[in-house]
Parts: C-alpha cells; structure tokens; sequence
C-alpha cells in the first residue's frame, strides 16, 4: 500500500500535465451561441436605419415565410466582407432584413451605397439592446427566423461563400 | 539612444496599428454606460452585479472593467434596469437565458459544478484523516 502511495503525487503530476497540455493544444473556441435558437424571436420595435427602406419590428419576421436576419453595421469590417453573399441570397430569392449596431443614418447609407443593398428592412439598434436581447454578441452575425417567427439557427461571424448553400438549405427547412 | 526612441515609438505606435481589427462604433457611449447612479446603495447594486458579468467581446474581463461598446451598453441596460427597480439577480437570469451560463461569472448550483462545491469539504477529510494518522502515531513512539 505504502509503496504505491509514493507513486501518487507522479500519477497526480501527471494527470495535471496533460490536463494541461490539452487544453493549451485545443484550438479556442470563442463563438458564444445565442440560447435563444428553437424559441421565439423576443419582440422588439427599431426605427429606421437608412433613408430608402422601412424600418423594422419583431412582427414583420413572422410571416409565414422563413427570412433571414442580418445584425451588421457600417464600421464593422467583415459586415463588408460579407456583403456580395449577402447579395447572392436576395438574388436566390431570400427576404433579408437586418438590424444595424450602433450606427447612425448617414453611415448606414453610405455603407449601403458602397457594398450594395440586400435588405428589405433595416432596423437601427443604437445602444445594442434588441442586439442583447437576442444574444447576439458581436457582428455580423445571422439569424433565420421561420414562417412562425421562432430563431431557428443562429450563424456567428460573416457568411462566407461557402456558407451560402447552407443557409439556403436551411432556410428551406426552416419552413 | 536613436533606437531606443525608435524602438519606443514603434510600441506606442503599435495599438493604433491594432486598432481596426477591433473596430468599434464611432457612436458615443449610451448615457449610463459611464455614469453611476446618484443613489449610491443602487449603484453598489448595479456595480457587485456589473463585476460579475463577463464581456461579450473581451471574454476574460468583466462588463465593468471592459471598453468594449458592447459592455458599455450592457453596463448602460444594468443601471437603467436597476434604477426602475429590478432586481440584479433577475437581470442575471434574463442573460443566463440569453447568453448560456457562460455569460455569469457567479458559480451556480447546477450538477456540473457539484465537485467545485464539495472539494473543501473533501479536502477537509482527507486533512483530518491525515492528522488522525499523524497523532496516533505519535502516541505510539
């Protein structure tokens, strides 16, 4: 007994290290899921964002159509990286409408003008609150929202080329 | 000495070359982001609540010590909620509901964290068991 209890602390040792080692090999995983997926989009009201398009309200998304929900805004860097898939969505014939962080109108325009416009509404959320009540918690940031107006898939970060057959499948299927 | 100085410059300089990959609105804070409130017994309130709630976008600091916009405006939403008389553990349940679990930095007593609980008192035994040991044997010699 004695002589196996000296092996202990090794063992221990050992069991810390590639604890460890473990979790320092781990790529980081820093995407934070909003919990709000499968439930109801939380009920909201924004004014309107640009000057060409109608602002947006939590009503508007149960339409009995699935839509997508872009949160974006015009100083956010990968927001224009994700614009021409964006596009290429509208023009596969998905309603997009979004909601702009912490933005003001004059930028929303210029953004808009610059990169194209793929929305039907734009929402302007300046203090990030419908952005909180969402759990969403950067931008962009994309959430499908189906014809009854529950979320039924949130993308965290930019939609990339390769992601776009996957949104439209999941569009489909969020019927 | 020159290169020094240029060597100085060039770490000062260096944040402001970081600075788009952290690009944030040019917008200013929203009105209680930085800003208590004049009733200090809720600012205490809002203040324990704010320390123990984590930064969506710095994730290892707390909403209270981070310049994120984002955490400004949650810091904001606490102060606001606070002064209209919610209570600081509900606003906690209403981002626990959002943001998962992760969002708090309060431990809670759900079962994955049952070990964290029970390791003093573990530790306790296995300290008392040791000293029984220890007397005991003294006794003997």
């Amino acid at each position: 007994m004695r002589k196996l209890l000296i092996w202990l602390p090794l063992a221990l040792f050992l069991g810390f290290f590639g604890l460890f080692a473990s979790g320092l090999l781990r790529p980081d995983d820093r995407i934070i899921s909003s919990k709000l997926v499968g439930k109801a989009l939380p009920a909201f009201v924004l004014p309107a964002a640009s000057s060409d398009r109608p602002p947006l309200a939590s009503a508007e998304l149960a339409t009995g159509k699935p839509r997508l929900l872009n949160i974006f805004a015009s100083w956010c860097v990968p927001c224009a990286a994700e614009a021409p898939q964006l596009l290429a969505l509208k023009q596969a014939g998905v309603e997009i409408d979004a909601i702009a962080i912490r933005d003001a109108r004059p930028d929303v325009d210029a953004f808009l003008k610059r990169y194209g416009n793929p929305y039907s509404r734009v929402g302007l959320d300046a203090r990030s609150e419908v952005q909180i009540a969402l759990g969403s918690s950067g931008v962009p940031e994309s959430f499908i929202i189906d014809g009854k107006g529950r979320i039924a898939y949130q993308h965290v970060g930019d939609i990339r080329e390769d992601d776009v057959p996957m949104i439209l499948d999941r569009l489909r299927n969020a019927q | 000495m020159r290169m020094l100085i240029a060597l100085l410059a060039l770490m000062l300089g260096a944040p402001a070359f970081a600075q788009p990959a952290f690009a944030q609105s040019a917008l200013p804070p929203a009105p209680y982001a930085d800003r208590q409130i004049d009733d200090p017994a809720l600012e205490k309130k809002a203040r324990t609540l704010m320390e123990t709630i984590r930064c969506l976008t710095c994730q290892s600091q707390s909403i209270a010590d981070s310049n994120a916009s984002m955490a400004g405006d949650l810091r904001s939403q606490v102060r606001e909620r606070i002064m209209k008389g919610e209570e600081p553990e509900h606003i906690r349940a209403w981002l626990i509901e959002r943001y998962g679990d992760w969002v708090s930095y309060e431990p809670t007593a759900e079962p994955i964290l049952w070990p964290l609980w029970a390791a003093p008192l573990v530790l306790l035994g296995l300290g008392l068991l040791l000293l029984r040991g220890r007397i005991k044997r003294g006794r003997r010699s």
